[in-house]
């Protein structure tokens, strides 16, 4: 090949690549775009060109979807705490300790992530029915049902990022602060704990942004009354369309930006995540 | 009554015996070194010290009571780890300050303990530093400062040497042993490093397969090795295979060797010569041909093969009054020894004791 020709592939490819690196980015970046645009049209019907633009929607939000903000938030906040409560502890174990089956556990904790989330949805709905028809108890449609669900959802999340903020841990530091005198609870708190820190903040997070997000469990398990954010929006949908819902969306991806930016913060994404 | 006694400590892995039945009796401000190849059992023997690995039986008795039981947090050794194992989120002065916050010392106290033992390793002006910020050195000076801030009962070193730089190796050898010395610390030591362990103990006890091998000063071991294994393992001797009678050795090839000495019996043997004691001359104990010579600055070496399977290393000054005669390959030479520097093994691998044919050597080896 003459040194013409390689020059000129060379250039082909590059312009490929860059044209593919476009066109990912567009896919990525357009309905976010769009739906940013979409929100601030001064209609009441999504059409185009718009008459004019406003912020008039941004202030709806709150009388229209403020309680499944709230209920949203709330279930977020819980599911967290009480997966974290759980997680750092079963990553710790896990952790430590090689014992006859921790392969098979481990696969079965982190099996919530591999099965849809609608199958799960539907599963603990009929559970809960079930449960209803013998016991008595009441759970479909409880807070408490949507929390435990989401614990199924965020526990492997927490689990995991737990596991692998331990994988490079000195556990020589461990024994040396037992030396110098810490007891195992003690060890813990001052030495596995702080390694496991970036850990357990990106795992915090993870588990709020998968909780607030969720839709398909929810639409199984909401109730009059406990309803949260994606599901009210997916109702809201079937009569309206306007530009609240764009509003809406766009608010929600504030919220989960400014957690995903305060997670890169304290940790670099890409560490937690191989 | 001795300040640490091990009493038959045995750890059982499964079929396999990491330490097989070890006892020894340490005195309050001796330097011990426990000292053997990897896989020897003179880490396991070390964590059962500091109460990381449980003894399978056996017991350990510091000042006159039995803490086997007690878990690791209770047992008040400092022990420096191979890799230090510093805590990485800590400043270097909240490294040292660990124990004596975990002691529950008040804040003034500790400060100025903390001060001192950081004066102590020379880092004070490194204490708000972060142990990634400093040199492997100064991060096992701070690992040195933070067990020794506790006043331990016994400082505990595990290969405290193998991941400093070679020229470093020296200097922290020696500060380790003025500091061990200064402060009269009770200090037990691992290493595979024969080196490191003849220029920093009191003691040493040579381990081989779970099992003490030899326990004694450096000469002892070097002059008096108990087994063939410590004759090579200590100083690199010769071993040849062979049996031995009236006074003279036959290798397993059938060379006969002139022993200097005077043994009782006769029987299958092994026989341990130093390289730096055996001479080449005209007329000696033995006949070979030098197939090997090196000179090394210091030292030139031989390689003289005695017959088809015998090799022997031989060490000479390379020059001043006792300088060993240069020899190039193929030429034959005589090998010769004094009785003091040759040790006998009887199958048993037990030493067969000289019947002393010069009493004033004897005694001087002695002195």
């Amino acid at each position: 090949m003459s040194p013409a020709e390689t020059d000129w592939t060379d250039r082909a490819s590059r312009v490929a690549l860059l044209g593919l690196l476009g066109l990912g980015i567009a896919a990525i970046f357009l309905p976010m775009v769009l739906t940013l645009y979409l929100s601030v049209f001064n209609e009441q019907m999504i059409v185009f060109p718009p008459r004019g633009y406003t912020l008039a929607w941004y202030g709806r939000i709150a009388a229209t979807f403020g309680a499944a903000i709230w209920t949203s938030l709330q279930i977020a906040v819980v599911a967290v705490a009480l997966s974290l409560a759980l997680g750092i502890p079963a990553g710790i174990g896990l952790s430590r300790h090689r014992f006859r089956g921790r392969e098979a556990l481990s696969t079965f904790l982190l099996s919530p992530l591999t099965v849809p989330g609608i199958a799960v949805g539907l599963a603990i709905y009929i559970l809960a029915i079930w449960i209803e028809e013998r016991s008595g108890v009441t759970l479909a449609g409880s807070m408490r049902l949507l929390i435990l669900a989401h614990l199924l959802i965020t526990m492997p999340w927490v689990i995991r990022l737990c596991l692998a903020s331990l994988t490079n841990h000195e556990r020589t530091t461990e024994e040396a602060a037992a030396s110098l005198g810490a007891s195992p609870l003690m060890v813990i708190w001052h030495v596995t704990l702080p390694a496991m820190r970036p850990g357990i903040i990106a795992a915090g997070l993870f588990a709020f942004i998968i909780s607030f997000e969720n839709l398909e469990i929810n639409l199984f398990l909401v109730a009059p009354g406990i309803t949260t954010l994606s599901v009210s929006v997916l109702q809201y949908l079937g009569y309206h369309i306007d530009p609240l819902v764009a509003a809406v969306a766009v608010a929600q991806m504030v919220i989960v930006g400014a957690a995903l930016l305060l997670l890169d913060r304290f940790v670099r994404l890409g560490q937690v995540l191989t | 009554m001795s300040y640490l006694r091990l009493d038959g400590l045995t750890k059982r892995y499964g079929d396999t015996l990491a330490t097989n039945a070890v006892s020894l009796e340490i005195s309050q401000g001796e330097m011990i070194v426990l000292l053997g190849p990897s896989g020897c059992g003179k880490t396991t023997t070390l964590r059962m010290i500091a109460g990381f690995v449980e003894a399978t039986s056996g017991d350990i008795v510091l000042e006159g009571r039995a803490i086997g039981g007690l878990p690791a947090h209770r047992r008040e050794m400092g022990m420096v780890f191979q890799n230090y194992a510093l805590f990485p989120h800590l400043s270097v002065a909240r490294n040292v300050a660990f124990g004596l916050e975990m002691r529950g010392m008040k804040r003034a106290e500790r400060d100025g303990r903390v001060a001192e033992m950081l004066q102590l390793v020379k880092l004070d002006r490194f204490a708000d530093r972060l142990p990634r910020q400093l040199s492997g050195g100064q991060q096992q000076r701070v690992a040195i400062a933070r067990a020794l801030a506790i006043h331990p009962k016994v400082l505990l070193l595990d290969e405290p040497l193998s991941n400093l730089d070679a020229e470093l190796r020296q200097d922290v050898a020696r500060e380790i042993r003025l500091l061990q010395q200064d402060r009269h610390l009770t200090t037990i030591m691992v290493t595979h490093d024969q080196q490191e362990a003849m220029a920093m103990a009191d003691r040493l006890v040579v381990m081989r397969d779970g099992r003490v091998q030899q326990v004694g000063a450096q000469e002892d071991l070097y002059e008096r090795p108990a087994t063939p294994f410590v004759a090579r393992f200590i100083g690199n001797s010769n071993l040849l295979q062979g049996a031995h009678a009236n006074g003279g050795f036959r290798t397993e090839a059938g060379t006969h060797i002139a022993l200097a000495g005077r043994y009782q019996g006769a029987g299958p043997a092994t026989l341990a010569l130093r390289p730096e004691r055996i001479t080449l001359c005209e007329t000696g104990q033995v006949r070979g041909t030098v197939v090997l010579s090196a000179y090394m600055g210091a030292t030139v070496e031989h390689v003289v093969a005695l017959d088809h399977q015998t090799r022997l290393v031989a060490r000479g000054a390379s020059s001043g009054p006792g300088a060993a005669p240069r020899y190039a390959a193929g030429q034959s030479v005589a090998l010769s020894w004094p009785a003091v520097s040759e040790c006998l093994f009887d199958g048993g691998n037990a030493p067969i004791p000289a019947l002393s044919p010069f009493p004033s050597e004897r005694i001087s080896s002695h002195a």
